[in-house]
């Protein structure tokens, strides 16, 4: 009886062998030791306070980007990990890992990257900036986006927790059935798999809708959509495609979890399930979701090249243009991800000829970059050096898609490490390198002071290097017939250097974040020294620069009034001071109902994953309720009056005397 | 004159790197740079051509890059123009939405060709009948069935030199992907699926295989050898597997087989059931022995 | 917030948070009939795949399903009464319309768990072909979006009662009233595609 409450839970699910053991035990003593250090400082009440229940975007953006930061750190390990293993299992010697572990690694490696990571920065991003640079106090719906961050925590403490109890996906990190069915799939990997990211994208789908919602709505009077900062325009992009893009993740993961909890048969093998409806649904999320990632890391290229050039963005329209051709396109070439699966030439060639044309506009924006640079005066801060970075990346990757998108060229590369090379080149290179050069170049503006900047170039160095030499090899291997995920290879076949030159490029890369953690570290430690008090350290163009650093919780004492792109450049240019003149300002309550929902999400999950399904029914009556109770609330705002403002205000320019 | 030892520095590094991955390359087998049959041939050549025409982008937009850099930076501002203002230039904007528009299209009018030339699924031309392979992907193990000349292996399979084969695909576990690298690109195998792929050897030698899609416990050992042989010898193979090997495929044979396994010795049947494989595909299509309820189905339409 | 003498126009704040809802939920209306539509478009794929199952054909009863539709469309055309009503902020007229959308909606529901009860019952579940799972799949979230919307109509019923009409009331009645249609709509599909088609055997 007792049993069958817990479902499929049991001691056997605990870790049985050493490196798990080891993942295990440093998540434990890790979140374990964060409880204690928060009960010995005496800081729960200031951290519920100030923290966990903030409606603040910028708060919300600092802690998606320290969720994203420790999911970095996770899933660098698994890349190390896979990388010793493939670098030593040549032949007799089976490596450290057996297959299975092994494949659930490469699962956990792409899933928490892709889900953890890199949304985890963009989002930050965007809470971020996104609302100073369009002259706006907070975004439309501030609980909604709490709501959000707190469901990607949920999604991300599911992922984690797989490694203390039970097991992870072993099926790659897009869980291809009929292998993700329960037949061949039995333990709960697949499961955890599907109910994290189904609870993370939830997230996701609603803050597409509420920055979407935010950027229409909530421009600070005169700037229309042509005035807008090129990175609110990606934002925008990007959030268009989450729209239309997350709910087909939601419905496949859905159809996913019936087929393995109800026994359903969408994409079973027999019975009249489909797998192959499975690829199409998977990736026609999959490939804009690469878009989704990628356009606002283009957008921040574009803040930076312009910034660090001093000069204005080149081909403007251009830009505007190519970026929603990018949004439409986006959505007509998903099938380029299995060529091979025999749809026939006509169909082959239409999806390679679209691929070749998402080309262009992405083209197009490289030489509007370039001729940004060109007759400007280019400060080489790390900001720059990670555009320039990219640059180069992104174009040997986009090369190589481009071979790629011609199918029997394909047919070749096709699952092998070619292919692993290629697209870490576009998304690393890509998303990661701009959301670096994002946090290096708006770090001042949310925490008051810069970032050291020489080990920032230091990490930058061994990061290109690291990176070029764990992937270049990768292209050779593909070449010879190394396919992907392989947990060990004929040591005939000669391919362990190439392996072990891949390793201690991502040994590299691994320097490279210790760097990034020592210069936060440092920075931190020399904040009084690296206080930005102008509220604009690098000479910048757009609204964010021209409020005070950090930027106070009401963004704006006074809601600017546009009149060009870079309106801050040109009142700088015309020694233009904005007239001060306080008002009251309406700002949101703190609100705990966010943490309770994703916490009985979280529940929820792990009832799904478990089979325990009375937890299930019992979180998701709790979550309801939650919401019922927020609802019936009619007074979530606050009124910060022009006094207080001016007073703030005040004490800022107070303590900027102080330090000068 | 520090600057300058860097960039010596950069050069003498980028040699050193095409040196050593050049020495190391020659002693290795890079299969699709090198293959041995017809399609890889073609899909190798065509490679060729689209890198070299990527060449042809990727040059000179890394050299607008240096010398853009090199040329604006701050360090140089006595030396170079500066037009903080500058924000657009209709012509030049044109020509570079005209040049990737271009190339795409060179591109695409490739892509178009060769999807229908070299369409996988398309027979191969040559004045010899096509030799018909059935191919069963299970776990983890490859089973291919010659059902013209009744044979049937595991983990090996026989062609002879300069004759088409149409390999017929399937997979009776889960989904993953037929690659024998020298011959020619992949294909998938899917359960309840059969889809083809036409391969022509070209030399005789033995050649790797491999399961390309993860297909779960024992997908790096679910290899295979091609040994391509010139006519006369692979006759001859075909008697030795006719006269040597008694064990046959049945259905019960065949049940055993099916289990999940790993690392399974090559193996040869000297007898197939017929229809086989039309039995695996359809045993995913339609419930097995539930024939009569099918056909009221139908009566009710 | 009546006690805090503000320079703000609360009015004016209010009304460009409404606007800024509306518009906010008919993007998530939008995202819904992405959902919908890949629902859909499974559907379409698997409709065929009875794997020796019964067919549409052989399970839909045609005249039960038209009178569940038009419980549905009476239901919308009530909400419709109940949102005038509100227009006239005549609290009595609303609680009535909506009373009777909420017993029409609740009845659909019933016919609806009816009919898949019974398809269960004769052994034709969700696990017995892939048309079957795309089926119950499909038409039952439908169904759970408008269990949702019931319990949506019961708490803004409960806050109006509570509260009065008040501006944010009215807001989530015309918020709750798009949802209503909307289900309206998508129903009007799967009535068309599912069972018009499904019975002709198309």
């Amino acid at each position: 009886m007792f049993a069958s409450l817990l479902g499929k839970l049991s001691w056997s699910q605990l870790p049985q062998d050493a490196i798990t053991r080891g993942g295990a035990g440093s998540i434990v003593a890790g979140v374990f030791a964060i409880v204690v250090l928060i009960t010995l400082l005496g800081r729960w009440k200031w951290l519920w306070k100030e923290w966990l229940t903030t409606q603040d975007p910028k708060k919300i953006g600092v802690m998606y980007i320290i969720v994203a930061v420790v999911m970095l750190l996770r899933g660098a390990g698994d890349a190390l990990l896979m990388r010793t293993q493939q670098a030593t299992a040549a032949g007799a010697s089976g490596g450290i890992l057996d297959s299975y572990h092994f494949q659930q690694i490469v699962s956990a490696h792409g899933t928490i990257m892709i889900f953890f990571v890199a949304m985890g920065l963009m989002f930050g991003l965007i809470n971020l900036v996104l609302p100073l640079q369009i002259g706006a106090r907070d975004v439309a719906f501030p609980f909604l986006n709490a709501t959000s961050f707190w469901l990607f925590f949920a999604g991300m403490a599911l992922v984690n927790l797989s490694l203390v109890i039970g097991d992870f996906s072993a099926a790659g990190w897009l869980s291809y059935p009929p292998l993700s069915e329960l037949k061949y799939s039995p333990t709960v990997g697949v499961d955890y798999w599907i109910w994290a990211l189904q609870i993370a994208g939830v997230g996701s789908m609603l803050s597409g809708i509420n920055f979407l919602v935010t950027i229409i709505k909530m421009r600070a009077p005169g700037m229309t959509f042509m005035k807008m900062p090129m990175f609110a325009w990606s934002v925008m992009a990007s959030m268009t495609l989450v729209a239309f893009a997350f709910p087909i993740l939601t419905v496949t993961l859905a159809l996913l979890a019936l087929d393995r909890t109800l026994g359903m048969h969408f994409f079973t093998a027999g019975s009249g399930g489909n797998a192959m409806m499975y690829v199409n649904l998977i990736w026609a999320w999959g490939h804009p979701e690469v878009y989704i990632l990628v356009l606002p890391a283009f957008g921040i290229y574009s803040e930076i090249v312009a910034t660090f050039a001093r000069k204005k963005l080149f081909g403007y329209t251009s830009m505007v243009w190519a970026i929603w051709a990018i949004v439409v396109l986006s959505f007509t070439v998903w099938l380029h991800h299995f060529f091979t699966m025999g749809a026939g030439a006509d169909v082959n060639a239409f999806f390679g000829i679209m691929t070749g044309v998402i080309a262009i506009p992405t083209g197009v924006k490289i030489f509007n970059w370039l001729f940004t640079m060109y007759r400007g005066r280019i400060s080489f801060k790390s900001p720059m050096l990670w555009f320039m970075g990219f640059v180069v990346v992104f174009t040997i990757g986009g090369v190589m898609g481009v071979l790629m998108s011609v199918p029997a060229i394909d047919y070749q590369v096709h699952n092998s490490l070619f292919l692993v090379a290629h697209f870490h080149m576009m998304i690393v290179g890509g998303v990661v390198f701009g959301y670096f050069a994002g946090l290096t170049y708006w770090f001042p503006k949310i925490f008051g002071f810069r970032l050291h900047e020489g080990l920032g170039k230091l990490a930058f160095w061994f990061w290109i290097g690291g990176f070029l030499l764990a992937f270049m090899p990768l292209y050779i291997l593909g070449l010879m017939g190394a396919t992907r995920r392989l947990d060990h290879y004929d040591a005939s076949l000669g391919w362990q250097p190439l392996f072990i030159v891949a390793g201690i490029g991502a040994l590299c890369v691994g320097v490279g974040i210790g760097f990034q953690l020592l210069q936060l570290i440092v920075s931190i430690w020399q904040r009084d020294q690296r206080r930005d008090l102008t509220g604009d350290p690098w000479g910048g163009r757009t609204l964010e620069w021209s409020v005070p650093s950090p930027a106070p919780v009401y963004n704006f004492t006074t809601t600017p009034v546009i009149t060009d792109r870079d309106q801050f450049w040109v009142d700088k240019q015309s020694g233009k001071k904005p007239v001060k003149q306080y008002e009251d300002v309406l700002l949101p309550k703190n609100s705990g109902a966010s943490v309770f929902i994703a916490g009985f999400a979280f529940m929820f999950g792990f009832g799904m994953v478990w089979h325990i399904y009375w937890l299930s029914v019992l979180a998701l009556l709790a979550l309801v309720t939650t919401i019922i109770v927020r609802a019936s609330n009619d007074e979530p705002e606050y009124i910060l009056t022009a006094k207080e403002v001016e007073k703030m205000d005040h004490a800022l320019s107070r303590r900027k005397e102080q330090y000068v | 004159m520090k600057k300058r030892s860097k960039i010596w520095i950069g050069v003498l590094l980028g040699l050193a790197v095409v040196a050593v991955t050049g020495w190391y390359l020659h002693g290795h087998l890079i299969s699709v740079l090198q293959p041995a049959g017809k399609v890889g041939a073609k899909e190798r050549n065509l490679m060729a051509f689209c890198a070299a025409l990527s060449v042809t982008v990727v040059v000179p937009v890394f050299a607008l890059l240096w010398h853009i850099a090199w040329k604006y930076r701050e360090d140089n501002a006595a030396h170079a123009k500066y037009t903080p203002d500058v924000d657009g230039n209709r012509l030049a904007e044109t020509v570079w939405w005209l040049i990737p528009t271009v190339l795409i299209g060179i591109v695409s009018v490739i892509t178009w060709r060769s999807s229908y030339a070299m369409d996988p699924f398309k027979p191969l031309t040559s004045t010899k009948p096509t030799l018909h392979i059935q191919v069963v992907a299970m776990d983890w193990k490859w089973l291919f069935i010659y059902p013209d000349q009744h044979i049937a292996t595991v983990n090996e399979v026989a062609i002879p030199v300069d004759t088409p084969v149409d390999f017929e695909i399937t997979s009776d576990a889960v989904m993953t992907s037929f690659w024998a690298p020298q011959l020619g690109g992949q294909m998938y195998a899917m359960p309840g699926m059969s889809t083809h792929l036409n391969l022509m050897a070209s030399k005789s030698n033995n050649y790797g295989g491999v399961a390309a899609n993860i297909s779960g416990k024992g997908f790096a050992d679910m290899k295979f050898t091609v040994r391509a042989m010139p006519q006369v010898g692979y006759n001859a193979w075909l008697r030795l597997v006719h006269n040597l090997y008694p064990a046959q495929l049945s259905t019960t044979t065949y049940a055993q087989l099916a289990k999940p396994s790993e690392n399974v010795p090559v193996t040869y049947y000297s007898k197939v059931q017929p229809d086989l494989y039309d039995t695996i595909v359809m045993k995913y299509m339609m419930p097995i022995g539930d024939g009569t309820n099918t056909q009221t189905q139908e009566v009710n339409l | 917030m009546s006690e805090v003498t503000t320079t703000l126009n609360m009015h004016q704040i209010e009304a460009r948070a409404t606007e800024k809802t509306t518009f906010g939920f008919w993007v998530y209306l939008m995202t819904d009939c992405v959902l919908f539509a890949g629902l859909f478009s499974v559907y379409a794929v698997l409709h065929g795949n009875t794997f020796g199952g019964p067919s549409g054909h052989d399970l839909f009863k045609l005249p039960y399903v038209l009178v569940e539709t038009m419980v549905l469309l009476t239901s919308s055309f009530t909400c419709g009464m109940a949102m005038l009503a509100a227009q006239r902020r005549d609290r009595t007229q609303v609680l009535a319309w909506l009373g009777v959308t909420f017993l029409l909606g609740l009845t659909f529901l019933g016919m609806e768990l009816s009919e898949f009860h019974n398809m269960v019952l004769d052994g034709n579940s969700w696990r017995r072909s892939g048309f079957l799972s795309s089926y119950f799949t499909l038409v039952g979230t439908h169904g759970l979006h408008i269990t949702f919307g019931l319990l949506w109509m019961a708490v803004t019923c409960v806050f109006m009662i509570k509260k009065g009409l008040t501006e944010s009331v009215l807001k989530r009645l015309t918020l709750l009233s798009l949802f209503w249609h909307f289900l309206d709509v998508i129903w009007i599909f799967i009535f068309t595609i599912v069972y018009l088609f499904g019975s002709r055997g198309i």
